[in-house]
Order: C-alpha cells, then sequence, then structure tokens
C-alpha cells in the first residue's frame, strides 16, 4: 500500500514538474491544437457547392428580427399578438366548460349526495370545496393554456428564442448579470421551476444565483390567466368595448414588461451589491430557422405543457378547495376562520390598495398560483354575503361569464386600483412552493432561497403602496 | 416469390430498423449504455425520441437539456440504455451542465457515445467531437440535419470524415427519421465490439506539449494499467485539475478500471 502512495506521488510530482514546463498558456496551446485540427478535418472533408448562391433568407430575417430599431417592437408585438389570441379565444371554451362543469355537473353532484343522505359537512367539502375548486380552475385555465403554449411553443420551434436572447443580452450584460439570463427567463415565462434549474447553463456561480433570485419575476402560467382575467374586467372594461380585447392585451404585456424591468433592476442592484462582479462573456448561437412541424408542436405542447401544468393546478385545487370551505365554514363565535384572517389583513392590504380577501388568497395559494381566483372569488362572497349571485356562502362561486365576475368584484369594493394593485402584485410576490423548493434543491442554501423569496414580496409591498400613493393624488 | 422478397429483405441490415424495439423508460437488465452527447441544438433529443420512443420535449434553442435523460431501446436482442446528455460547447469549463456531460463520459463508462453533431456547422462541432475521443474510444459520429447542410449547398464526404476520426460516421436527418437504421447498425458494431474505433488523438505543433503529455500518460499507464482514458487524464493534470488530482489522490480512477458500472456517476 505504501509502494502505491508513493507512486501516486510521484506521478503528481512529475505533472507538477511538467506544468511548469508547459507554462502557463498550456490551456490555450490545448484550445489552439483542438481548432487546428478541426480546421485542418474540415478542409479535407467538406466542400461548398458555390453555383448559383442562395438567397440566404435566414441571415435576412435575422437582420430584422435581431435589429437595433425593430427588434424589440417586434419582440412587444409578437407577444401581444400571442395574448391577443388568447384572450380572445379563451372566453367561449371557458363559457362552455364552465357551463358543463358548473352550472350543470355541481348541482347534479349536490342531489345525488343529498340523495345517498350524506351528512352537510360531507357534501360541503366534496362537492362545494374539492369538486368546485378543481372544476374552477379546469374551465379558467383550461381553454387559455390550449391556446397559450401551442401557439409559444411554435415560435421556440421556430427558432425565435435565441433571438430574444440575442436582443436582450446588451440589457443583461449592462446590469451585471450574464446574457444567458435572458434564456431562463423566458423558460419562466412557462414555469419558473423549470427557470430556475435551467439557469445551469450559466457557469458562473454569481451570475448563476442572480438568474435564479430573479427568475420569479418571469409571469408564470400559474399566473397568466390571473393576470388575462383582471386585465379583461379592470382594465379592458374601461374602454370602449371594441377596444378592450387589443387593450387588455396591451396592459398583460405590459405586466410582463415590467417583470422584465424588475428582473433587469434587481440583477443590477444585486451585482452591485451583494453578489459583485463583471458579466462574463459568451457566444450564444443563433440556431438556423426551422419550419415547426405543426402537428407535433400541437401534440407534443397540449400532451407535455398544457395537461401537466392542468394536472398540477386540479392536484393542489382539489386539497385547496377543501381549506377553502373549511376556512369558511368553520365558526369560532360565529364568525368564521376566514373572516378573522380577513379583518387582521385589511388594514396592512388597504395601505397597499389591496384587500385581505385577496392577502389571504396569496396565503392559501403559495402552493400553486394557478388557484388565486378562485379562492379570491370564493371569499368575496362569503364576506359580502352575496348569496344572490352565488349559491350561498362558503361555496366557490360558480362563474359562468367574465361579467358577473366583475360585477360581484366591483361591488364588493373593488375598483380599477384594486386591479391594477392585484395585476401588479400577481408579478411581485413569493414564488410558488415548488418554486422555493427548486431553488433550494439548486443552490443548496438556505440563505438564498430565503432572499429568493422575501425579496420579490417586498418589491410587492413597496410598488402596490406606491402605485395607491399616486391614485390617492388624483 | 413475395414470401421469398420478404425474406431477402429482413435479412439485409437496411431492414434492420424492424429490429428496434423502443422500451421507453423500461431500463432493466440492459447489456449496453450508450451517451448522446454534442453540441447544443443539434438534435440530440430528437435522436433520443426517435430510438426510445419517449417523448421528450425538444425545442430549437440551445440550453433546452441542463439535466441527463434516461431511455430504453432494444435492437438486435440486446438492450440498450439511452443516456440524453446536456449539449455543450467543450468539455473544458465548468458550468454545471458541462460537468454532468463530461462526468458521465468519463465516469459513467457508457460503452458507445454517439455524438450528434450540426452538418451545416461541421468546423466548430468537431471541437467537442475531438475532446470526447479523447476520453472515450468508442464512439459513433451522427452527421445530424444533413438536409439542411443539402440546403445551404455543402458536400461532406462522410467517409473521408470517419477515416480521419477513426469512428463509423452517420449521416443523418433526425427531424424526418432519416438515417435512424444505420446509426442503430453502428451503435450495435461499435458496442458489440465488432467495429474497433482507431479515434484520432489531438496532436500539436508545440513539441513541448506533445512531449509532456507522452511523457505523463506513460506514468499513469504505469500507476493505473489498463486505464481507458489516460490521455484525457494527462491533459487535465498538466491544466491542474483539482477534481482529477483528488481522483487519483483517492484512487478513484483505480475503481474506474476495475468496476465497468454506473456505480460512481454523480447523481444529478
Amino acid at each position: 500500500m505504501g509502494n502505491q502512495e508513493n507512486t501516486k506521488e510521484k506521478l503528481l510530482n512529475t505533472a507538477n514538474e511538467l506544468r511548469w514546463e508547459v507554462g502557463e498558456n498550456f490551456h490555450d496551446t490545448l484550445l489552439e491544437s483542438i481548432y487546428n485540427n478541426a480546421t485542418e478535418i474540415t478542409n479535407l472533408t467538406v466542400s461548398y457547392n458555390n453555383k448559383g448562391r442562395k438567397y440566404n433568407f435566414d441571415s435576412s430575417l435575422d437582420k430584422i428580427v435581431t435589429s437595433r430599431i425593430f427588434g424589440f417592437p417586434i419582440m412587444f408585438l409578437l407577444l401581444a399578438l400571442v395574448f391577443w389570441l388568447t384572450i380572445a379565444g379563451a372566453n367561449y371554451p371557458s363559457r362552455l366548460l364552465s357551463f358543463v362543469l358548473i352550472d350543470t355537473f355541481q348541482p347534479l353532484f349536490r342531489s345525488a349526495f343529498i340523495y345517498f343522505s350524506s351528512p352537510w359537512w360531507l357534501t360541503g367539502l366534496v362537492v362545494d370545496g374539492a369538486y368546485l375548486a378543481a372544476a374552477w380552475v379546469t374551465s379558467v385555465m383550461l381553454p387559455p393554456m390550449a391556446i397559450f403554449f401551442p401557439v409559444f411553443t411554435l415560435l421556440e420551434d421556430y427558432g425565435y428564442l435565441p433571438r430574444v436572447a440575442f436582443n436582450m443580452d446588451s440589457l443583461f450584460r449592462k446590469a451585471g448579470a450574464h446574457g444567458k439570463q435572458a434564456l431562463t427567463m423566458t423558460m419562466g415565462f412557462g414555469c419558473n421551476a423549470a427557470g430556475v434549474v435551467a439557469a445551469r447553463i450559466i457557469d458562473s456561480p454569481r451570475e448563476r444565483l442572480i438568474a435564479i433570485i430573479t427568475n420569479n419575476f418571469s409571469l408564470c402560467n400559474g399566473r397568466w390567466p390571473t393576470q388575462i382575467l383582471i386585465a379583461t374586467i379592470f382594465i379592458g372594461g374601461a374602454v370602449s368595448p371594441h377596444l378592450a380585447g387589443l387593450v387588455s392585451a396591451g396592459a398583460v404585456v405590459s405586466v410582463a414588461v415590467l417583470g422584465i424591468f424588475f428582473s433587469l433592476l434587481t440583477s443590477w442592484s444585486l451585482s452591485k451589491t451583494v453578489l459583485k462582479g463583471k458579466a462574463s462573456a459568451f457566444s450564444l448561437e443563433l440556431p438556423p430557422y426551422r419550419p415547426p412541424r405543426i402537428w407535433q408542436t400541437l401534440y407534443t405542447s397540449v400532451i407535455d405543457r398544457t395537461l401537466i401544468v392542468l394536472w398540477r393546478a386540479i392536484a393542489f385545487a382539489l386539497p385547496s378547495g377543501i381549506v377553502i370551505w373549511l376556512v369558511a365554514n368553520v365558526t369560532v363565535s360565529d364568525v368564521s376562520i376566514a373572516e378573522y384572517f380577513i379583518n387582521w389583513l385589511n388594514p396592512l392590504a388597504f395601505i397597499i390598495g389591496l384587500n385581505g380577501i385577496i392577502l389571504l388568497a396569496y396565503i392559501i395559494a403559495i402552493p400553486a398560483n394557478e388557484i388565486v381566483i378562485p379562492t379570491i372569488l370564493m371569499l368575496t362572497v362569503l364576506v359580502s354575503g352575496n348569496d344572490a349571485v352565488g349559491s350561498g356562502a362558503g361555496v366557490l362561486f360558480e362563474i359562468n361569464s367574465v361579467n358577473t365576475t366583475g360585477e360581484l368584484l366591483k361591488s364588493s369594493g373593488w375598483s380599477l386600483l384594486t386591479g391594477i394593485n392585484l395585476m401588479l402584485f400577481s408579478l411581485l410576490h413569493n414564488p410558488c412552493s415548488t418554486t422555493i423548493y427548486t431553488i433550494y434543491k439548486e443552490t443548496k442554501s438556505v440563505l438564498w432561497t430565503f432572499v429568493s423569496t422575501i425579496l420579490p414580496l417586498l418589491i410587492g409591498f413597496i410598488v402596490c403602496f406606491l402605485v395607491t400613493l399616486l391614485f390617492s393624488l388624483f | 416469390m413475395t414470401d421469398n422478397k420478404l425474406n431477402n429483405c429482413a435479412t439485409c441490415p437496411a431492414y434492420n430498423k424492424g429490429n428496434l424495439i423502443k422500451l421507453g423508460i423500461n431500463m432493466s437488465d440492459f447489456d449496453y449504455v450508450v451517451a448522446l452527447a454534442g453540441n447544443p441544438n443539434t438534435g440530440k433529443s430528437t435522436v433520443f425520441n426517435n430510438l426510445t420512443g419517449l417523448k421528450q420535449h425538444t425545442g430549437n434553442w440551445p440550453g433546452k437539456t441542463v439535466a441527463r435523460a434516461e431511455g430504453a431501446f432494444s435492437f438486435n436482442e440486446k438492450k440498450f440504455k439511452l443516456v440524453d446528455l446536456p449539449g455543450t460547447y467543450s468539455l473544458l469549463s465548468t458550468s454545471t451542465d458541462e460537468e454532468i456531460a463530461r462526468d458521465f463520459i468519463l465516469f459513467g463508462q457508457p460503452d458507445v457515445t454517439v455524438v450528434v453533431i450540426d452538418a451545416t456547422r461541421i468546423e466548430r462541432n468537431l471541437n467537442i467531437v475531438l475532446q470526447i475521443l479523447e476520453i472515450t474510444d468508442k464512439a459513433v459520429l451522427c452527421l445530424n440535419l444533413i438536409d439542411e447542410a443539402k440546403r445551404h449547398n455543402i458536400i461532406i464526404d462522410d467517409r473521408a470524415l470517419s477515416r480521419e476520426l477513426g469512428i463509423p460516421v452517420v449521416p443523418a436527418a433526425a427531424r424526418q427519421k432519416e438515417g435512424m437504421t444505420e446509426l442503430l447498425n453502428n451503435i450495435y458494431l461499435v458496442a458489440s465490439g465488432e467495429y474497433i474505433c482507431k479515434p484520432r488523438r489531438i496532436s500539436s505543433k508545440s513539441k513541448n506539449f506533445n512531449n509532456s503529455v507522452n511523457k505523463i500518460v506513460s506514468e499513469i499507464e504505469k500507476e493505473f494499467p489498463g486505464l481507458p482514458n489516460s490521455r484525457w487524464v494527462a491533459l487535465r493534470l498538466l491544466e491542474g485539475d483539482q477534481k482529477i488530482i483528488d481522483a487519483i489522490k483517492s484512487g478513484e480512477l483505480i475503481n474506474l478500471v476495475k468496476v465497468n458500472s454506473l456505480t460512481t456517476v454523480p447523481s444529478v
């Protein structure tokens, strides 16, 4: 054994000595040799048929979509187009689904439960809690996702995402972050947990950490429906009907862009303070545009994304539905637990232009952002005692059109300010529990997980407070 | 007559795709481990899906795969486990995705490493091919996107390329499922040892460089006889890679020679 140790030592010593001999530029010599070898082989094996040089469509298109002048406007227009398609296309199937799942099946289930003389609390938990939450999430989320994901995937398959990264690169570099953060950020528009994992493509630990902390500023698909619904009710509702679709799509794009802005701002602040350092250089390859295979894209985006996301939402909605029903129906001296919480949260919430219901909904919805809106509606019905529109206190509200949702919220004291602040707060609050867990797994640090969780929440409070202040001035 | 024709087909190697059984994620008792490596966005995941029947999401942007994905297929009555590695431009830097790829090829010791490259960007893609050939002797080059290369008037002499690199070269268009049968055949030939690769090693113009590498290689071979990738270890030692120095000190390198299994793969 001792002998073996000796030869090992000897080997390492030789290596050490030789390292001095070959000098510091060994790495460069190695890379140079690799490049030389590659060139040599290429010269021997590759030739070009230059007869009648073909017009290069790719580079002409790249000149436009990555140009200094048109790059960003094209990006925003494409984004707006995607949302407009989603908003315009999702309304009708949403209504149809809610008619089937909520207006038709839910009463049937309830009568079935009553027929088999189930106790009132069991009917409540299962039919008015779990089932209704799941049905609500399905009818609100499925149609927009079934439109948004395929369209977005088509853009992705065509090769547009690296161009977005190319356009954004200089901004991120100026913020002291890695240019590849533009890619992880775009991933975050699908799912923040996926975006956090994608930050592995960034070499430097400092820049990777920045990308992880700021990924939450990308609106994830759990938050798109909230944005779209609230924008339709409060922003679209404030303008003339034929402009409503366009204006609400514009509002959603603005919130998304605001998210990019906060992502840059936070990256900049971090790289100037606790995570000091310079942005490292990297090469980004612009892949050729490839005509997307439409049917396959539709298939994979429906199976891989839409259904998986929907499944997750339902899995979280079922227990949350039960929790909502419980906090709404378990009373202490005639006041439900939910009301205690709401009254306790109200003072803080009013300062930032929201209300206790919204804050409570965000606490209940930590596992999944998808169920924020259903929770808010249910709690609103409970507190306002608006039995006429809902089917009774403590039951997830039956929504069959965007209009009734709007009327309910407005009659409970919601204003344009509440709508705007909810959109802002939906962008700027803590990540969902899955993302928090993923951040911990990727960083292995309690401190940075804590920072990533609290920082957006803090920014959310400050921004909503400032907006409220601004509104009170006019 | 018809019967005869059918039989002839079944014995012809071109018919062999009929022998492919996509096993999805059923990875029990495999005979060979195959790794898929290469630059980002060259179609590794598309090849992966074609062979395993799985539906890994593919995307037209670099960096889509950051962890490794695993699947299985059976071909010529042998079971293969296929590992889709993150795409990397080199194996010499330190980002997590590159480490996953490098550690798997180095410590996971796949029976065959399929390097998928973009036929429209051969020169740049060859960098990773040459680095991988320093690590492993058993590799197959999948010259993917050959249809796009044709569209761009690029002519590639794949037989000369195979001669230069010392490994089988298979032109393919994975999105159109073209060339998959030939790829399978070559994976099988290399895995079973019927095709013996003579991989090209990186040669330098600097004598000092070549001498130093050779000197350490001979020392390593004395200390760890039979180590399959002594040249790579030598290159890393000359760069002062702490991980390799530790692996020598702890004797982990010896395990590489003795145990041809996946037990030393760091979990992702």
